[in-house]
């Protein structure tokens, strides 16, 4: 590998417009580059070399004219939750095996009309149901970072293949979704950045549907002007989409940079949870104080309902993922398998194609909307959610972003949470207040544990304040100074 | 509130998922694990609330009531597990 897939999108975007380096070159490359990284890592779920040439050879043409989009000719790996028309779509899951759409979802086709060239679909939770990659079909995704003693650790989840992919310096960024923290806390375990947007910033048409009122896609980058780039080549309002904000995107890549001095913080004492690893508690400290050194105003502050959010969400996440799992029946696309009649071929079907975590979830989802439980589990919930976005509100009377950690611990061992459900929800319990509320919130690396292992914090502002995101996260990055990458071994 | 194992075998019958005879017990912990844990939201206090719907209050955009697809049988039936003739083949429903 050349050092040319070390280069930030911003900086290999510049080089492709000054006919430095072609596109067609660099797919070549990254598509190497996956493919050799593919037995270590397990990042990947599918190739289609075809198509990434050919669209590389198109944004050569483009570029040769002088045209071209925002991100003309940058190779970007795809979740496998995102439509790509005529490749392998399957979230990751045996009942979507062999699954090829013939449509595109809105944020694919949105970075491709800005250039982007397709370059693999990426592993996941399966359904995007779970914080470390394990649920996956194929098996868990290796994080590029090691362990102390060189054990594999997980790149989080549920978008693990992309966190992995863009760590490993495979790609120029990926698309993710977070429903619960799916984009923060991968990008948080492996070293890169992760925005989530304000929901409805970005489509959710033709994203495998988990759970609709918490589903965000958003993009993983290596920097944070990175993120910017990409968050304004997938959003947009889109008329399929009828949750899609019907908003102007702003310039948001202008963001990063601008100073944050007079900026007001808040930093919120229920994020000071039982059994946080004191380095995430030293690392939350030096981001309070670089953001006071750029002139930032530190509030403390509170949202008292956040220890109510991961419950509420148990409840919201499998109420809808049981209506939008519904239509797996095995009768238009997907795993089909026999039975007596056609309750048994349903039954069978999804017996044979959903994972246990997936199962799980479901069953919670069906007994939640069942007769008689609906005001008390699903109507509650979706009241302690107001709850959420009020605790949001009214900390944003007085400031302008809150500082958090992305994630109560770093990156832990493959198997070492899987056996315990509750555990493994327990990983989220500082990204989710974001999802209820539908605030925007990205995690931006912020320096590394005493075993080397990458930390992030995270930023969240108010609804369609994506600007202030931005700029706090770009201050925190050059404050930190954070260029750790992990030591190469696939 | 828990659940029973025959609780767990209707909720599995009512989710169309076959589940194994060997699989109920361990599932009944697991939800009944999950359950206990979400009842903390009785703690809170909802007299009133409404609930939340979408952090950025906006109109539904409407449309035009026109066919805006279609015309596109052989992409519909592509992923299909079983077609003939242009249609889906499904287990026999009606008797």
């Amino acid at each position: 590998m050349s050092d040319l897939l070390k280069l930030t999108l911003d900086e290999v975007t510049s080089k492709l417009k000054a006919k430095e380096v072609s596109a067609t070159e660099l797919a070549k490359e990254a598509l190497a580059a996956c493919e050799a990284a593919q037995p270590a890592l397990n990042a990947f779920t599918a190739f289609d070399g075809d198509k990434t040439l050919a669209m590389a050879a198109a944004s050569d043409e483009k570029l040769g004219k002088g045209e071209g989009g925002l991100i003309e000719g940058a190779p970007i790996a795809i979740k496998d939750l995102f439509a790509v028309e005529g490749v392998s779509t399957t979230a990751s899951s045996n009942i979507l095996k062999g699954f090829k759409p013939t449509y595109e979802s809105t944020v694919t086709s949105t970075l491709w009309d800005n250039g982007g060239v397709f370059l693999c679909k990426t592993s996941m939770d399966e359904f995007a149901m779970g914080s470390s990659n394990e649920t996956a079909n194929s098996g868990p995704v290796n994080n590029p970072w090691k362990g102390p003693n060189g054990e594999m650790l997980t790149p989080g989840g549920s978008s693990g293949g992309s966190a992995a992919a863009v760590a490993a310096d495979l790609c120029f960024g990926a698309t993710g979704t977070d429903t619960g923290g799916s984009i923060r806390q991968p990008a948080a375990f492996t070293g890169t950045v992760g925005v989530k947007a304000t929901y409805g910033r970005t489509s959710r048409w033709g994203t495998i549907a988990f759970a609709s009122s918490l589903d965000h896609p958003g993009p993983f980058a290596k920097t944070v002007k990175d993120s910017a780039i990409l968050l304004q080549a997938m959003s947009g309002h889109d008329p399929k989409d009828s949750t899609s904000l019907p908003q102007d995107v702003p310039d948001w890549i202008s963001a990063v940079g601008q100073s944050v001095k007079g900026l007001k913080i808040g930093v919120p004492k229920e994020y000071r949870v039982d059994g946080m690893p004191e380095e995430i508690e030293k690392a939350w400290q030096a981001g309070i104080e670089w953001l006071k050194a750029a002139g930032c105003e530190i509030v403390d502050i509170t949202l008292p309902h956040t220890k109510y959010a991961l419950p509420a969400y148990y409840i919201v996440a499998p109420a809808e993922a049981s209506s939008n799992l519904a239509r797996y029946d095995g009768m238009r696309y997907g795993l089909r398998e026999e039975g007596e009649d056609l309750t048994g071929v349903y039954e069978n079907t999804r017996a044979a194609g959903f994972g246990h975590e997936v199962q799980r979830r479901i069953m919670i989802g069906t007994y939640v909307l069942s007769a008689g439980y609906y005001d008390a589990y699903y109507l509650r919930a979706q009241k302690v959610r107001t709850r959420i976005l009020q605790d949001f509100d009214e900390a944003f009377k007085t400031v302008d972003a809150i500082l958090t950690p992305s994630a109560p611990s770093a990156a832990f061992a493959l198997g070492s949470k899987s056996d315990d459900p509750i555990a493994m929800y327990l990983n989220d319990v500082f990204t989710v207040t974001a999802n209820l509320a539908g605030v925007p919130a990205m995690s931006v690396p912020a320096g590394t544990d005493k075993d080397g292992l990458p930390l992030g914090l995270q930023v969240i502002t108010r609804a369609l304040d994506e600007e202030t995101m931005f700029k706090v996260g770009a201050a925190l990055e050059d404050a930190s100074g954070f260029n750790a990458k992990p030591e190469k071994w696939w | 509130m828990s659940v029973t194992a025959d609780d767990v075998r209707r909720i599995a019958r009512l989710a169309r998922i076959a589940e194994p005879e060997d699989r109920i017990d361990a599932l009944t912990d697991e939800l009944n694990g999950i359950l206990t844990w979400i009842e903390q939201l009785n703690e809170v206090d909802v007299e009133g609330v409404e609930a939340m719907t979408t952090p950025v209050k906006f109109a539904l955009p409407q449309r035009e009531d026109v066919i805006t697809d279609g015309d596109c049988r052989d992409k519909v039936l592509a992923n299909a597990p079983k077609s003939d003739e242009g249609f889906f083949v499904v287990p026999k429903s009606v008797e």
